[in-house]
């Protein structure tokens, strides 16, 4: 008898009662972004904590602007400066242990420099000459991630690979407000909850992609909310703060270490200058907001807070500024040498073992540089009698823009 | 007649207006994908359209491609028109699965009840000292996916009437834009815009006698120039601007390689498993008995994207060119 023929009888039995998981209990974010400085919490910090995080604040102001500044003498092809997201950078750098890791998004160069990385080799993907200009495995700093969203699974994977070999490491993944649109950021949220992954994820709301405001992003109450929906904490945070930035994810850190699995954080902070140098933020916004915002700057709120307790005086001030400065002006000149490069390296890894078809490309390189270097010198003798110099095929190379 | 001077305009503008004539002329077309609205693109190729046609026919979306591409594959099914703009070449690869899975094949899995009118337009190519994942050649993989039209304008005229026929055609069109060429101006008049053939049409940009030189998009004023310089050596080059990739224009290809009997491809995405070996074996199978020289390619090297100081090393320039079109005295040398 199949159930249409019973149908008078048929009496449909109610599905298996359905249990919502409540744990790790409320899921939700607070309503208000988390704040100490300027909060009666911010008397009990740690005031080595602190200084080091005032120091790097100053340092990554004065890096940003460098750095900025270098865009205009065409040392650096382009700069994505994180000018009022320095509390955001510079806690995510250190509240990590050395043997954690930080994926940082293509704007999170100063969180790889606070991390300890070379300031120049840091800049060598905006200044064009290489892609990753450092050691991934030195700092344990993921390469900065140009594609958005696509390094977050690959924190969830490292996270994930870790605990199955037994290490206690951490891993940090930095996104933007707008990454957080991708599906790699929804797949890669997904992973890190059902696999409970010792994975943090900080979302730097700087309330735009390009030029596009979060209201057009999401119509979520918070991007911290996104969390709930995968099963993970969230948390909001004043991503102005360093102290409270510090603190969250210093919580979230211990908590996934604890093997209770990951939370999304999200950072409410505001990007000061345009996307890029590149970038004209006037057709967008208002200098109305911009300045609305520059009264809430990382670095005067720490600098008030240290004051007040008597942690930070004048001459406090200057030698931070002096140590920023000195960070400044050795950037500056190795950045205004001409990188040497080897058009060869073209070559030079793209797999562990040459094919035949990269091998004789290869040689079709050589030959014509070799070619451009006779011709090269020919003109030299020429000029000047015959004072030909050096072999020129590994010439280096000025700067193309 | 009254002679006006006429403002050049430059590829990029060409483009926006073929956007703007299109969105008039047809209520079904929208414009749709990250910072297209307020911004008028990264490039400036939707300047004004979001002030003159309203957010609801240039939106500015959410910042995830699939989802871009997801939904205009939706809304055309329900009768509009998208055209989907794709920031960048290497960014586009998030929409893969849609482009592929569905834009391509929704006219034939439906036996054609589901055909899918939208354009795709992705700024594409080097040269312009991009940074990583902002320069890359990605037509070889929308070439071998079947069902999508592949098209590359290299002038500004063709800017204008080619994404025209694009966003008319009742096909999906990937609408390739050559970053280098968006400020490049020639004499388009953007007072009276021209449509041009429909798409499939390759045009002879340049008339020769002893080899042909077929090329698209960014190469081709590279080889224009290639040319030039080739007629010092006593070489009379015909270029051919393909403008299609699919449907490739065999009729012209063949007929120019058939009245010079040598040919050399050039482009700047990798050669293996690129464009080029496809072309050079059409132009075999077609013109064998015609060839004096089996069909070179000039190509970008086997490798990823390099950083821009390196690029120029990577980049077919004129020298590539000249060295191929030497090596076409193909007798004299083996
Ligand atoms: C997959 C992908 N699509 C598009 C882009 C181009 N793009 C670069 S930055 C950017 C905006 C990013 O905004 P957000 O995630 O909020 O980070 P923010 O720039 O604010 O730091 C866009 C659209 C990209 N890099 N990757």
């Amino acid at each position: 008898m199949t159930v249409m023929e019973q149908r008078g009888a048929y009496r449909p039995t109610p599905p298996p009662a359905w249990q919502p998981r409540t744990d790790p209990a409320p899921l939700l974010p607070d309503a208000l972004p988390h704040r100490v400085l300027g909060t009666r919490a911010a008397d009990r910090v740690d005031p080595d904590l602190l200084r080091r995080l005032y120091a790097e604040l100053v340092r990554g102001r004065r890096y940003n602007t460098q750095a900025t500044a270098l865009t205009k003498q065409g040392r650096l092809a382009v700069y994505p400066s994180s000018n009022g997201q320095e509390a955001c950078e510079v806690a995510a750098a250190l509240v990590l242990e050395e043997r954690d890791w930080l994926f940082p998004s293509y704007r999170d160069t100063l969180a790889a420099v606070a991390r300890g990385l070379d300031p120049v080799q840091a800049l060598t993907l905006l200044r064009g000459d290489r892609h990753t200009g450092y050691d991934p495995y030195e700092h344990r700093v993921a390469p900065l991630c140009t594609p958005l969203a696509t390094q977050l699974p690959h924190a969830v994977g490292l996270a994930h690979a870790a605990r199955l070999k037994g290490d206690d490491v951490v891993a940090l993944a930095l996104v933007g407000d707008g990454g957080t649109s991708e599906g790699d950021f929804h797949e890669a949220l997904n992973f890190a909850a059902v696999w409970q992954a010792p994975v943090v994820f900080l979302v730097q709301n700087n309330g735009f992609a390009i030029s596009v405001p979060l209201a057009k992003q999401t119509a979520a109450p918070s991007l911290a909310h996104k969390a709930v929906g995968y099963g993970m904490p969230g948390r909001l945070v004043d991503g102005n703060d360093a102290v409270a930035v510090h603190e969250v994810l210093g919580e979230a850190i211990a908590h996934a270490r604890a093997g209770l699995g990951p939370t999304l954080v999200e950072a409410v902070t505001y990007r000061m200058e345009a996307h890029t140098n590149a970038d004209d933020d006037k057709r967008y916004r208002e200098d109305t907001e911009v300045e609305a915002w520059r009264a809430h700057d990382p670095i005067a709120l720490m600098e008030h807070a240290l004051t007040e307790r008597g942690l930070l005086d004048e001459d406090g001030v200057r030698a931070v500024r002096e140590d920023a400065e000195a960070m400044a002006a050795d950037l500056r000149e190795r950045m205004n040498q001409d990188p040497v490069l080897d058009p060869m390296d073209l070559f030079a890894h793209v797999y562990a073992r040459p094919t035949a078809n990269l091998l004789e490309q290869e040689a079709q390189l050589r030959a014509e540089l070799d070619a451009e270097a006779r011709h090269h010198d020919d003109e030299h003798d020429d000029e000047y009698g015959g004072e030909a110099t050096d072999a020129r095929s590994h010439e280096p190379e000025g700067n193309t823009r | 007649m009254t002679t006006v001077a006429v403002k050049p305009a430059t590829m990029a503008q060409a483009l926006g207006r073929a956007l703007r004539d299109a969105m008039t002329d047809d209520p079904t077309v929208h414009v749709m994908g990250e910072d297209v609205g307020t911004l008028g693109g990264v490039f400036r190729v939707t300047d004004g359209l979001a002030k003159e046609f309203g957010e609801d026919r240039v939106t500015d979306t959410p910042l995830a491609e699939a989802g871009i591409l997801g939904t205009a594959v939706g809304m055309a099914m329900y009768g509009l028109r998208p055209v989907v703009e794709m920031q960048f070449d290497a960014f586009a690869y998030p929409a893969f699965e849609q482009l592929i899975s569905h834009v391509a094949k929704m006219r034939n899995r439906t036996r054609g009840a589901m055909p899918l009118p939208l354009t795709v337009r992705v700024p594409y190519g080097g040269g312009i000292g991009g940074v990583e994942h902002h320069s890359d050649s990605s037509e070889a993989y929308y070439m071998a996916t079947p069902g999508l039209h592949v098209v590359t304008p290299a002038t500004v005229a063709d800017a204008y009437g080619l994404l025209r026929e694009a966003i008319a055609s009742d096909d999906p069109v990937v609408f390739l834009e050559p970053k280098r060429l968006y400020w490049s101006k020639d004499s388009w008049n953007p007072d009276e815009p021209q449509a041009v053939e429909p798409i499939g049409r390759a045009v002879v940009r340049r008339r020769g006698r002893s080899a042909t030189l077929i090329t698209y998009g960014p190469s081709v004023p590279v080889c224009l120039e290639a040319a030039d310089a080739a007629r010092a050596e006593g070489w009379d080059l015909e270029v051919v601007d393909l403008r299609s990739l699919v449907p490739f224009d065999d009729e012209t290809v063949a007929a120019s390689v058939r009245r010079t009997g040598r040919a050399v491809v050039v482009h700047e995405s990798g050669g293996y498993g690129g464009p080029g070996g496809e072309i050079a074996a059409r132009v075999t199978e077609r013109c064998f008995h015609h060839l004096e020289a089996p069909v070179l390619r000039v190509a970008g090297f086997d490798i990823p994207y390099p950083p821009p100081m390196l690029e120029r090393h990577h980049l077919p320039g004129v020298d590539r060119i000249l060295d191929a079109v030497a090596r076409l005295q193909w007798e004299a040398q083996s």
